[in-house]
């Protein structure tokens, strides 16, 4: 690291500084006698700095004022608000005379704040909630979508005729109701009067003007649109809808549940059942049967409690949290002795052919991560794999499907990827250490393998510390090597959820938060984010001191 | 960002001790004795070599071999025709063209739009002395333990509630993917850059300070032309960071026309493993060609990046 010698002389220079053009009276005085002289052509202060500095801010501002109208028409007050601050603040920063150090940090600043720190302060928030599949908005929402799903058909209630219609590549239904009258509705779109309708024979309403009626092969085309549309028949939820399961007839449908906005219940129509609001987000019935649609709310320290303590979830993740530790600590130490070890092999000056080894040794490190574990995927599959068909001629040898030999793949193929940078970084390490050393030790008749371990180890460790400590973390979040080669698997029996033995605490995460098959639970996947958090954080914190890397900020 | 990010310090002058004496003229040495001495260290290569080598020229044989399947792809080399490449550039559902393209889009503008946010910052800190810059400097450090892939599900919930106000730059928009992108564009970026930007005398600043040039000038005119090597191993680096990132690039971009290599490759194989196998490995050759030829051709200045970082102390 450059020792950054500049810095110390920061006193006398700073007093220099604070008098720079563009912060105070007498320097800008001064640049604006020069820029009279014509030496400036492109500063601040001259035309053309100006109409450029005019047009990018009008163009920030420009978005800025449609950002904000959008918000206003979506009725976001607190986003509203937060984005006007923000507009204001960046006019003042590159309006004001000086604040020039405000200016080159104002733009990469505002994407930190928005997408590193306050994201980071958004998973602590949800993870106090139960955010997730059914539970991601609110109340008055979820009553809504439950009467719109939970409906069955009216009994004995009347057909009516309908047609298929479409305009503007939306379709519509036409009804005919059993007295003749016509009525017109699409999905989403209660039932409005349709004057003009042309009938047929039967006299169902099939022709309305400005709308292109739909032939039977297009019906056809369209099934599985067309079945989709419910009708409400009015503004309220309970009247119910109509629907059409052949475009040619349609039947009332009402909730099969009603809604007591007195009591905030709702009520089984055949069985009677009641369902009540259970504090929890849902409604439930007596038993605890709850129903499908439920809504956000603060659940407190719940999702972390769950984690420690819900049997589906505790043994596995604790499995998980330690694997995550074996995982990178096993891989920084393996891939450091292979990279040692070669770097050690190959340092000799004389040897022929070392740059060929090291360009092919590096390519591992070149090729793309994500690459590298589809790609090891498909040589170690038990069934197909190169490994178990060609080599071992055919044997069936799990490497991905049994817990142990998973994670020893896993192990492998992340030293295959690891270890070229280790063997870069030592390679660098050794030949700065100074050969008098070895030279005395040598002359004191010690050993080869007597000067590596207690003269150049040592001093290769103080150098390649702080590289081991953040490899460490790196791989403590390393996501592709494990969800590209084994996606985690193979999954642990005692529990029902998606995961398995090498699933470390960030695939977790991904699979909590976004797997297929159990639902998405973003409550959970943030709660274990922040675990994580408090790991690393503690992880850094002793690594700084041990570092001491602070020392070169001053 | 990326591994390669994460793990560089600062580019400096790297001291390898080359130019020593020349190597006596070697004489005939018995077997045994060339073995003990220099032989093994030829074995070690070989296999260390096989090692490296063989599942890159594994995926080669399997991309060159149109029977396709995985199983097919065991016997190596046996069969050379172009026909995964082809099937690669014809499955409609699959647009690997385009992810291609879109990796190279959204890479390219977030690798330059990380350079100049982090020059202008470092810039900053490097040559400015202003209230906060100790904290500044310290809070960057700090931030970048926290990778953004933690934060994945905040971030897709905020992409959401963006693409409800404004979708152009909410899910499944590679504008909003790229603005996420920039979040960690500070971070350890500009303490690369700041350690380069304090290796560039400040006395040059003074002088043309003094013959009337404008801050704007001296960062455009000056540093940033004297800085070229660390802003293109930046780049760089981004670049091969961004197009292996899978987790925020997987959640934000939906549609498959807009997919990137990485999410667009992965479902190739998620599903149906040995099936698609060889159309898949043609892909991951065009995918890793650039990546590597940019390595490759950098390698010089990763490596003393590396080693410089390494002998830091």
């Amino acid at each position: 690291m450059p020792k950054p010698d500049l810095l110390h002389e920061a006193p006398d220079t700073t007093a220099t500084r604070a008098s720079s053009p563009g912060s105070g009276p007498a320097g800008l005085g001064a640049s604006r006698n020069r820029s009279r002289a014509g030496k400036r052509r492109f500063g601040p202060d001259s035309l053309r700095g100006i109409i450029v500095k005019i047009v990018l801010l009008g163009l920030v501002d420009a978005l800025a004022v449609y950002v904000l109208m959008m918000l206003f028409l979506s009725q976001s007050w607190a986003a509203l608000a937060v984005s006007s601050l923000v507009v204001l603040g960046i006019n003042w920063i590159y309006l004001r005379k000086g604040g020039l150090p405000a200016k080159y940090l104002a733009p990469g600043v505002l994407f930190l704040l928005v997408f590193q720190v306050l994201v980071v302060f958004f998973s602590g928030y949800i993870a106090f909630t139960n955010y997730g599949d059914g539970h991601n908005s609110t109340k008055d929402d979820a009553i809504a979508a439950i009467q719109l799903t939970a409906q069955k058909r009216v009994p004995d209630s009347p057909a009516y005729k309908a047609s298929v219609l479409s305009k503007d590549n939306s379709f519509h239904l036409l009804f005919t109701d059993p007295s003749g009258k016509v009525q017109l509705g699409s999905n989403g779109e209660p039932l409005a009067d349709a004057p003009g309708a042309g009938k047929d024979s039967t006299g169902k309403a099939n022709s309305l003007p400005g709308y292109e009626t739909l032939a039977f092969q297009e019906i056809v085309a369209n099934q599985q649109e067309i079945l989709k549309i419910t009708v409400p028949v009015s503004d309220n939820p309970a009247d119910g809808t109509l629907r059409t399961a052949d475009g040619s007839s349609a039947y009332q449908f009402k909730p099969a549940l009603s809604f007591d906005a007195a009591a905030d219940t709702f009520t089984d129509t055949e069985t009677g059942a009641v369902y009540r609001d259970n504090g929890k987000g849902a409604f439930a019935d007596k038993s605890g049967q709850t129903l499908s649609t439920g809504w956000k709310i603060d659940v407190g320290m719940d999702n972390f409690a769950r984690a420690f303590t819900d049997p589906s979830l505790r043994g596995p993740l604790l499995g998980v949290i330690i694997w995550t530790f074996t995982f990178s600590v096993a891989s920084v130490a393996l891939t450091f002795i292979l990279g040692l070890f070669l770097a050690t092999t190959f340092n000799r000056e004389d040897l022929r052919g070392k740059k060929v080894y090291r360009i092919l040794m590096i390519l591992p490190y070149a090729f793309p991560a994500f690459l590298s574990g589809l790609v090891w995927s498909g040589i170690l599959n038990p069934e197909f794999g190169w490994l178990n068909q060609t080599l071992l001629g055919g044997a069936n040898i799990g490497w991905l499907t049994d817990p142990f030999l998973a994670k020893i793949s896993v192990l492998v193929v992340n030293l295959w990827l690891g270890f070229p940078y280790m063997f870069l970084v030592c390679t660098g390490a050794l030949q700065s250490l100074p050969t008098e050393l070895d030279e005395a030790a040598r002359m004191d008749g010690a050993s080869a393998w007597r000067v590596f371990r207690s003269i150049k180890l040592p001093l290769l460790l103080v150098s390649v510390a702080p590289l081991l400590i953040s490899s460490f973390a790196f791989n403590f979040n390393n996501f592709n090597v494990i969800y590209m080669l084994t996606g985690g698997g193979p999954r642990f029996a005692d529990t029902d959820r998606d995961i398995g033995a090498t699933d470390i605490l960030i695939t977790l995460v991904y699979k909590v938060a976004f797997g297929q098959g159990t639902g998405r639970d973003y409550g959970l996947a943030s709660a274990l984010a922040i675990i994580i958090f408090i790991i690393v954080a503690t992880i850094s914190a002793i690594s700084f001191k041990q570092t001491k890397a602070l020392e070169d900020v001053n | 960002m990326s591994e390669a990010q994460a793990r560089t310090l600062p580019a400096t002058r790297k001291t390898a001790p080359d130019g020593g004496p020349a190597p006596l003229a070697p004489r005939r040495r018995p077997f045994g004795a060339w073995f003990k001495d220099k032989g093994w260290r030829h074995v070690v290569g070989i296999v260390t070599t096989i090692f490296a080598v063989f599942p890159l020229l594994y995926v080669l044989s399997a991309a060159l071999d149109s029977s396709g399947t995985l199983v097919g792809s065991n016997g190596l080399f046996t069969r050379i025709d172009p026909g995964n490449f082809t099937a690669l550039f014809n499955d409609p559902s699959r647009p690997f063209g385009r992810w291609f393209v879109n990796t190279l889009v959204v890479g390219v503008v977030t690798s330059a739009a990380t350079v100049f946010l982090g020059a202008m910052a470092a810039y900053a800190f490097s040559r400015m002395r202003f209230k906060g810059r100790r904290i500044g400097l310290l809070s960057l450090l700090l931030l970048q333990m926290f990778p953004q892939l933690l934060a994945v599900v905040a971030i897709f919930l905020l992409l959401s509630g963006i693409s409800q106000v404004i979708p152009a730059l909410g899910l499944g928009s590679q504008l909003g993917l790229i603005m996420v992108y920039l979040g960690g564009a500070l971070g350890v970026n500009t303490y690369l850059m700041y350690g380069f930007f304090n290796t560039v005398p400040q006395s040059l600043d003074e002088a043309a300070k003094i013959d009337g040039a404008s801050h704007v000038q001296i960062f455009f005119g000056i540093i940033l032309r004297l800085v070229t090597p660390i802003l293109a191993v930046v780049g760089l680096l981004a670049f091969i960071g961004i197009s292996s990132e899978f987790v925020i690039a997987s959640v934000v971009l939906t549609d498959p026309d807009s997919q990137t290599l990485a999410v667009g490759l992965y479902s190739y194989v998620a599903q149906q493993r040995s099936e698609n196998w060889g159309v898949f490995a043609a892909g991951a050759v065009i995918a890793s060609i650039p990546v590597m030829a940019l390595f490759l051709f950098l390698q010089k200045y990763i490596v003393s990046g590396l080693t410089a970082g390494s002998v830091k102390g």
